[in-house]
C-alpha cells in the first residue's frame, strides 16, 4: 500500500530499572494511511505516549526500542540514529503535546519562532518564511494575525497557544503528525475547536495523525480509526464505529460503558472491577483476564494477538469478524 | 422547591481580588487598581438529600464558589445560610494526592476529622471505625497501614472519600472528584458518591466542567459563565430544554459516542478575561442571538421559567415571562 504514511510493526519499548525490565510498550503493530486520523487510547499508564515517543525517537534513556520496526513511507525510521532522526523530526513527522509551553520558547515572539522553523526545514526566504507564517496562523484560527504575530507565547490563551503549536507542527508540511493529549489541558469549548482544527487540516492537507489520548469523547468525534491499548498492549483496533458502537474485547466494552452516557438514566455505571496492573505485575496470559468476566483456563495462559484489525481476545464479543491468531508475526 | 428543605441558601454572594500591579508599579506607570469578580451575583439553593451541580468552564468561579460555601474564603458580598451543622461540612478535592499528607500512613488521614468531631473517642474505637470507613470505599481495614503514594488515583480519591464520612458529614462539597481519574476509575467513584448519597441521605454540591458526569449525579444544574450562574434548572429539564445560548453550545460539546465522527461547528470565541468582562450581557462577544441591548444592558435578575432560571432577554422573551 502507498498510502500507508506510519507502519509500526510489533513495537517494544523497555526500561531497564533495577527490579527488571520493564516492558511499557509490548508487541504494538499499527498503520496510519494519508489523510487518516489513528486515536490511540487507553487508561494513564496504558504506554499510549511511550508510543508516540519510540516513534518520534524521543524515548528518555534508559527506555529504549528493544524490538520491531518503524517505517515511515515505507523507510525504516528506527535504525536512523540520533542525526538522522533529527533530519525526520519536525520536517517529516510533527508533534503537538498536551502542553503547548512545552513546544514554545517563552523568550521569543511567536512569528519569529515560526520563521525560524520554516527556514530551518525549507529554502524560503526571511519575507517568504514570514508570509508562510502568518498563512500558517490564519489557518489555524488565529484571529488578527498581523498584530498578533509578535506577540509572546504568554500573551494568548491556552486554546490560541495550542493553535501556534500546531502551526509549528505544520511548518515543514509533514507526512504524520504526533499529537500526545492536545486537548487535554484545554476547556470544552476550546477542545472542540481544536479537534475540529486537527480533523479540517488533516483531510485538507492529506496528513497523517496518530492522536494520542486517554479521552474516549475526544477520539470518538475525531478519530477515523483507534487501537484502545492496555498494560502496554493492544487490546483492539477497528474503524471508529465499531469499536465505540461494537467492542469486541471486554475491556473496550468495560470502558466504553463506564462513560456517563447521555441516553441512559440507568442510576449506578457499568464498572470495570479493580485496575490496571503495574508493569511489574503484568499477569501471565492476558493482561486483562483477572478483570473479565468471561476469562478461561486459556487467557491465563496465552498472550491473545491482534493481526489487523479486530480484539485480543480469546473470547472476543459479538462485533463484526474477529482476526485473532495465537503465535505473534 | 420548598424553602424548609433546603440546607444551603446562597444569596447575591460576590467574590472580588484585587489583581492590581504591586504599588509601586501602579504609581510609577500610573496603572488603577484592578479588580476581579470571580464571583458576581449568586443565588442557588440545595435541598436536603440532593445534589446540585455547578458547571462551566476553566476560571467562571466554580471552585471559589466552594471556597466560599466551605468558609476557606470570605465572601465580599452577599449570605450564605447553612441551615445544617458546619462542623458536618467535608470537603473533596480535584487533586487527591496533593489533599493528603504524604507522611501520614492511610489510617491516621482517615481518623483525624473523626477524632477533631469527637475529641477523646477511644483509640480501639477510632481503628474500628477507619477499618469500618474503608471497608465502606472499597479498600481493605489493612490498607490503613500504608501511605497515600502507594495507591493509585482513583484509590487515593477513595481515601479522600473515606476521610470525608469520618467527619460524619451531611453536607459535601466535591470540586472536580473524578477530573483527574481514567473514566473506568470515575466510574468506581460515582458510584460509590451515589450509593453513599442513598445510604446516608448526603447533600452535595457537586462541581465539574463536564456535562455527562453532572448529568449523571445531580438533581438540579447551575451553569455558570463569568462568575454568574446564566441558566439553573433541574437536571432533565436543563438537557430536554436548554434555554441559554451558552448553555447550548455546552451541551454541543458532549461527544455523541452513538454518533461517532460526526461534523459540527464548535463554539466560536474563547472565555473574556474576568478583569474585564464585557459590557452588557458577558456572552455577547460569543452569542449568535445577541442583539443591541444585550451589549449595554446585563441580563440583571434571572427570569424565571417554570422550575429554572436564566439570564438572557432571548430566552425571556421567548419564554413570555
Ligand atoms: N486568590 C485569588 N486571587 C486572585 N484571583 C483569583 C483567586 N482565586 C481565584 N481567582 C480568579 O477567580 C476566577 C474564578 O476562579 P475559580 O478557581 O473559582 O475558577 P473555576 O471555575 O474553579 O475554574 P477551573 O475549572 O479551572 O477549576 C478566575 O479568574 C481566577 O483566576
Ligand atoms: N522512565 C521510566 N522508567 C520506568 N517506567 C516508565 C518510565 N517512563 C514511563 N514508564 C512507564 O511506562 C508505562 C507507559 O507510560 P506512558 O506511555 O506514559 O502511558 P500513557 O498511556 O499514560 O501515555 C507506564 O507504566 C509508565 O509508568
Ligand atoms: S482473552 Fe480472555 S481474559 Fe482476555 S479479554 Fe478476552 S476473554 Fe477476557
Ligand atoms: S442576553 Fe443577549 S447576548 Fe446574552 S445570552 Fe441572551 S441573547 Fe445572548
Ligand atoms: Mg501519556
Ligand atoms: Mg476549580
Amino acid at each position: 500500500m502507498t498510502d500507508t504514511v506510519l507502519d509500526v510493526r510489533n513495537l517494544r519499548v523497555e526500561f531497564p530499572t533495577r527490579k527488571g525490565v520493564l516492558r511499557a510498550v509490548d508487541d504494538i503493530s499499527l498503520t496510519i494511511r494519508r489523510g487518516e486520523i489513528l486515536g490511540v487510547v487507553g487508561e494513564s499508564g496504558a504506554g499510549k505516549s511511550m508510543t508516540g515517543m519510540a516513534i518520534l525517537g524521543l524515548l528518555e534513556p534508559p527506555g529504549r526500542i528493544a524490538g520491531g520496526q518503524i517505517l515511515l513511507s515505507g523507510e525504516r525510521i528506527d535504525t536512523l540514529g540520533e542525526k538522522g532522526l533529527q533530519r525526520v523530526r519536525g520536517r517529516r513527522i510533527g508533534a503537538i503535546f498536551q502542553d503547548p509551553l512545552t513546544s514554545l520558547n517563552p523568550l521569543f515572539r511567536v512569528g519569529d519562532q515560526l520563521v525560524e522553523t520554516i527556514r530551518q526545514h525549507t529554502d524560503l526566504g526571511k519575507a517568504q518564511a514570514r508570509a508562510r507564517a502568518i498563512g500558517l496562523m490564519r489557518e489555524v484560527g488565529i484571529p488578527a494575525v498581523e498584530e498578533r504575530i509578535d506577540n509572546y507565547p504568554h500573551q494568548f490563551s491556552g486554546g490560541m497557544r495550542q493553535r501556534i503549536v500546531i502551526a509549528l507542527a505544520l511548518c515543514a508540511e509533514p507526512e504524520l503528525i504526533i499529537a500526545d493529549e492536545p486537548t487535554t489541558a484545554l476547556d470544552v469549548s476550546i477542545q472542540a475547536q481544536i479537534t475540529a482544527l486537527l480533523k479540517r487540516l488533516c483531510r485538507e492537507r492529506g496528513t497523517a495523525v496518530m492522536l494520542v489520548t486517554h479521552d474516549m469523547g475526544v477520539i470518538a468525534e475525531t478519530a477515523d480509526r483507534v487501537a484502545v491499548m492496555y498494560a502496554g498492549r493492544l487490546a483492539e483496533v477497528g474503524p471508529v464505529e465499531d469499536v465505540v458502537r461494537r467492542p469486541q474485547h471486554p475491556y473496550t466494552a468495560g470502558l466504553m460503558g463506564s462513560i456517563p452516557s447521555l441516553r441512559s438514566d440507568a442510576e449506578d455505571l457499568r464498572m470495570i472491577p479493580g485496575s490496571m496492573p503495574r508493569l511489574d505485575a503484568i499477569p501471565s496470559g492476558c493482561a486483562f483476564n483477572p478483570r473479565c468476566d468471561l476469562a478461561g483456563p486459556r487467557c491465563r495462559r496465552d498472550v491473545p494477538r491482534i493481526a489487523g484489525t479486530g480484539a485480543a481476545c480469546w473470547l472476543p464479543l459479538a462485533g463484526s469478524t474477529a482476526l485473532t491468531e495465537g503465535e505473534t508475526a | 422547591m420548598t424553602r424548609q428543605t433546603a440546607i444551603l441558601e446562597v444569596d447575591a454572594l460576590e467574590r472580588r481580588f484585587d489583581v492590581s500591579a504591586p504599588w509601586l508599579n501602579r504609581v510609577i506607570e500610573r496603572k488603577p487598581r484592578r479588580t476581579l469578580r470571580a464571583v458576581d451575583g449568586v443565588d442557588f439553593s440545595i435541598q436536603r438529600g440532593q445534589t446540585l451541580a455547578l458547571v462551566g468552564e476553566s476560571g467562571c468561579g466554580k471552585s471559589t464558589i466552594a471556597k466560599l460555601v466551605t468558609g476557606l474564603h470570605p465572601p465580599s458580598a452577599g449570605a450564605i445560610r447553612f441551615h445544617g451543622d458546619r462542623d458536618r461540612m467535608q470537603m473533596i478535592f480535584q487533586d487527591p494526592f496533593a489533599s493528603l499528607n504524604p507522611r501520614w500512613r492511610v489510617g491516621r488521614i482517615v481518623a483525624e476529622p473523626l477524632r477533631t468531631l469527637r475529641p477523646g473517642t477511644p483509640e480501639a474505637t477510632v481503628a474500628a471505625r477507619v477499618s469500618e470507613l474503608l471497608s465502606t470505599v472499597g479498600l481493605s481495614p489493612a490498607d490503613a497501614l500504608k501511605y497515600p503514594h502507594e495507591f493509585s488515583g482513583g484509590q487515593r480519591q477513595r481515601i479522600s472519600i473515606a476521610r470525608a464520612l469520618a467527619g460524619e458529614p451531611e453536607f459535601l462539597v466535591c470540586d472536580e472528584p473524578t477530573s483527574a481519574l481514567d473514566v473506568s476509575v470515575q466510574a468506581q467513584v460515582l458510584n460509590l458518591m451515589k450509593r453513599l448519597q442513598r445510604e446516608m441521605g448526603l447533600t452535595y454540591l457537586f462541581i465539574s466542567h463536564d456535562l455527562s458526569v453532572v448529568r449523571h449525579m445531580a438533581d438540579v444544574i447551575a451553569v455558570m459563565y463569568l462568575g454568574r450562574i446564566v441558566e439553573i434548572q433541574p437536571t432533565a429539564d436543563l438537557f430536554a430544554n436548554p434555554l441559554h445560548p451558552y448553555t447550548r453550545m455546552l451541551l454541543d460539546t458532549i461527544p455523541d459516542l452513538e454518533a461517532p465522527n460526526r461534523e459540527r461547528a464548535p463554539m466560536g470565541g474563547e472565555v473574556p478575561s474576568p478583569v474585564s468582562p464585557p459590557r452588557g450581557c458577558s456572552f455577547h462577544p460569543r452569542c449568535p442571538l445577541a442583539f443591541d441591548r444585550c451589549k449595554v444592558e446585563r441580563p440583571e435578575r434571572h427570569a424565571a421559567v417554570r422550575d429554572g432560571r436564566v439570564a438572557c432577554f432571548a430566552a425571556e422573551s421567548a419564554a413570555d415571562v
